[in-house]
């Protein structure tokens, strides 16, 4: 068992699809620039279309409502980064609508661009979340009014799998008067995505999560929806993406999604029945851990739990050593000195936000690998604990004392 | 195509951390004759040193710990309980975090703050032996008052890292990592980086 390669950080990316592969190494020797009338153009326009077709199948929207870009954080650059503009010559009344409503769990791309656009003068307000990570719908009524320009949401979150009912967060936000974006980046293609139902203006998909290749996304924009270019230059994408297009990468997202399609409506029960197994596990075997995340509305495919008294870096490394990649919210980890952001805002302690560690599954994962990880995870957990000063049995602590 | 790195950070490190020596089993610490406890859980480091003395000699035998942290942590409190024992606590007092990184083969600059804990532990129960044998006059209370409780930095910290160059809070950070956790003693700092630089440098 020592040999086994468990890999629980789909969250974080995935490994391409078998058909992704085949279908992008066929097309290697395609080289054509999609602008070109030649013949090499036209064959790398045709897969560019077909591909966008793919997309804006998958999730209920016109294909000239599908911006190709290179990945879900430019997307969420290019959304935000609309309601800057000091004139409104582009987005017609934005002068008048200069405040952005998002949340204190989004992602970094999200979270930092609104920090950015405060400095340059936009005025930004966050959500604040319930300990599941659910965001207050009254708390954004209260918010909403007529210098809203845009409210961001995401869809599911990266961290604690929470998912947001984006349909009557869109309502709300049109009944003001403002435009909605979603990032959908880990939603898309684990629960279904349909922009016209979610009522959504603008929708944020990555190819990486859904067993795509890197470097590639889209961007939903619905029609007549007003636009800015982030990236200015060129007419591609409609003028709306200047950069000549990664075809290789559209013609994987394109792919991925058409597998998605055909994989997601049986993989749920099997994903939630895995989560549970791991669930039900570590609470029968490790004591003093917390659940993070919301019960029911959360993805199938992602658990978080607190461990208390251990470091959250020490147990990615014990159980990498063992095999099994996974990723914790401990500051260690990541460089910096602050445990996630996204515990931190569903009112977790900073010391269990430390111990933290986040599983998520994905299409290939199997029950056999849950066992695996049942196995070691307590051992390591008790190993770790015999060293803390911050544990004994019960979860008193030696330095409360 | 190259292939993943052995490991994420030294071969060393890793060994400590796969295989820690002289972890202090349980909570009992009364068997030891000096006890000292650094950091704190919020910001993820927490050490406690345990050390037994040669009264005659006044050199350490044994030194245990107890760790919360992350690999570097763990593995930084293990190679110091190696590193100490047989030194005369005055030269146990002395060791830096330098040393410590540099016996571990280097850490990444941004785990050396996983690192200063250690140390200062192993100092704080080396006073505490002094204290409990009735050598107060050995105690090396710098008569410092801890400013920013994250990183466990003193006003003398700060004294140092003016003395040694810092000059804005910037850099005063930079240097000390001084309020760079929760950042609630950012005044204080500012005040005493202002007065250090006073007395210091008459700016």
């Amino acid at each position: 068992m020592a040999d086994m390669k468990v890999y629980f950080d789909h969250n974080a990316t995935t490994p391409m699809h078998p058909e992704v592969k085949k279908e992008m190494i066929a097309a290697m020797e395609m080289f054509g620039n999609p602008s070109s009338m030649h013949s090499y153009g036209r064959e790398a326009r045709a897969n560019v279309e077909d591909a966008r077709r793919k997309v804006a199948d998958f999730i209920g929207a016109d294909e000239r409502e599908i911006i190709f870009v290179g990945s879900g954080s430019e997307a969420n650059n290019t959304v935000l980064s609309l309601f800057v503009c000091g004139t409104s010559q582009c987005i017609a009344g934005s002068k008048m609508r200069s405040t952005i409503i998002t949340t204190k769990i989004e992602h970094p791309c999200v979270l930092e661009t609104s920090e950015c656009l405060a400095h340059r003068g936009v005025r930004v307000k966050y959500l604040d979340v319930d300990r599941y990570g659910k965001i207050d719908l009254d708390q954004l009524a209260g918010m909403l009014g007529d210098d809203v320009g845009l409210v961001s949401v995401m869809m599911a979150n990266n961290e604690i799998g929470t998912l947001q009912d984006i349909e009557a967060i869109s309502a709300m936000v049109h009944a003001s008067g403002a435009l909605m974006h979603t990032d959908a980046v880990q939603a898309i293609g684990k629960v279904p995505v349909d922009v016209r139902k979610l009522g959504v203006d603008f929708l944020t998909i990555s190819a990486h999560k859904i067993y795509g290749p890197k470097g590639v996304g889209a961007l939903f924009v619905k029609k007549g929806i007003p636009y800015c270019p982030l990236i200015r230059g060129g007419h591609q994408e409609l003028g709306r993406r200047a950069g000549t297009e990664n075809t290789l990468g559209i013609l994987g997202l394109g792919r991925a999604v058409e597998m998605r399609r055909f994989e997601m409506p049986e993989e749920e029960e099997r994903m939630l029945h895995l989560k549970q197994t791991l669930r039900r596990g570590i609470e029968e075997r490790i004591d003093d851990i917390y659940f993070n995340g919301h019960p029911t509305d959360a993805l199938a495919s992602t658990l978080n739990v607190s461990f208390t008294g251990v470091e959250g870096e020490a147990i990615l490394l014990y159980l990498d050593l063992e095999g099994i990649a996974v990723s914790t919210g401990s500051a260690c980890a990541s460089g910096s000195l602050d445990p996630s952001h996204v515990l931190l805002a569903t009112g977790v302690d900073a010391e269990l936000a430390h111990g933290s560690i986040r599983f998520s599954m994905g299409r290939e994962s199997s029950i056999q690998e849950v066992e695996y990880v049942l196995d070691v995870l307590p051992p390591i957990i008790q190993r770790i604990r015999n060293m803390s000063t911050a544990y004994i049995k019960g979860g008193l602590h030696a330095a409360s004392r | 195509m190259l292939q993943a790195g052995e490991w994420a950070y030294s071969e060393t490190l890793k060994e400590h951390f796969m295989n820690p020596k002289n972890i202090l089993q349980g909570e009992n610490t009364d068997d030891f004759d000096g006890v000292g406890m650094e950091g704190n859980l919020q910001c993820g480091d927490q050490m406690m040193v345990v050390i037994k003395v040669d009264k005659e000699k006044d050199v350490i035998t044994d030194c245990q710990w107890k760790t919360y942290g992350c690999a570097s942590a763990i593995a930084s409190t293990s190679v110091l309980s190696e590193m100490v024992k047989g030194r005369t606590l005055d030269a146990a007092f002395h060791i830096s975090p330098k040393e410590v990184a540099l016996e571990l083969g280097g850490l990444p600059d941004h785990k050396i703050h996983c690192s200063v804990l250690g140390d200062k532990a192993l100092r704080a129960a080396i006073n505490n032996y002094y204290t409990r044998n009735g050598k107060e006059d050995q105690v090396k209370q710098e008569q410092s008052k801890v400013i920013c409780q994250c990183m466990s930095i003193t006003d003398h910290d700060i004294e140092d890292a003016v003395l040694e160059g810092a000059r804005t809070y910037f850099e005063l950070q930079e240097r000390t990592k001084c309020g760079t956790v929760c950042g609630q003693c950012k005044d204080e700092s500012e005040a005493l980086l202002e007065k250090f630089k006073h007395i210091h440098f008459g700016a």
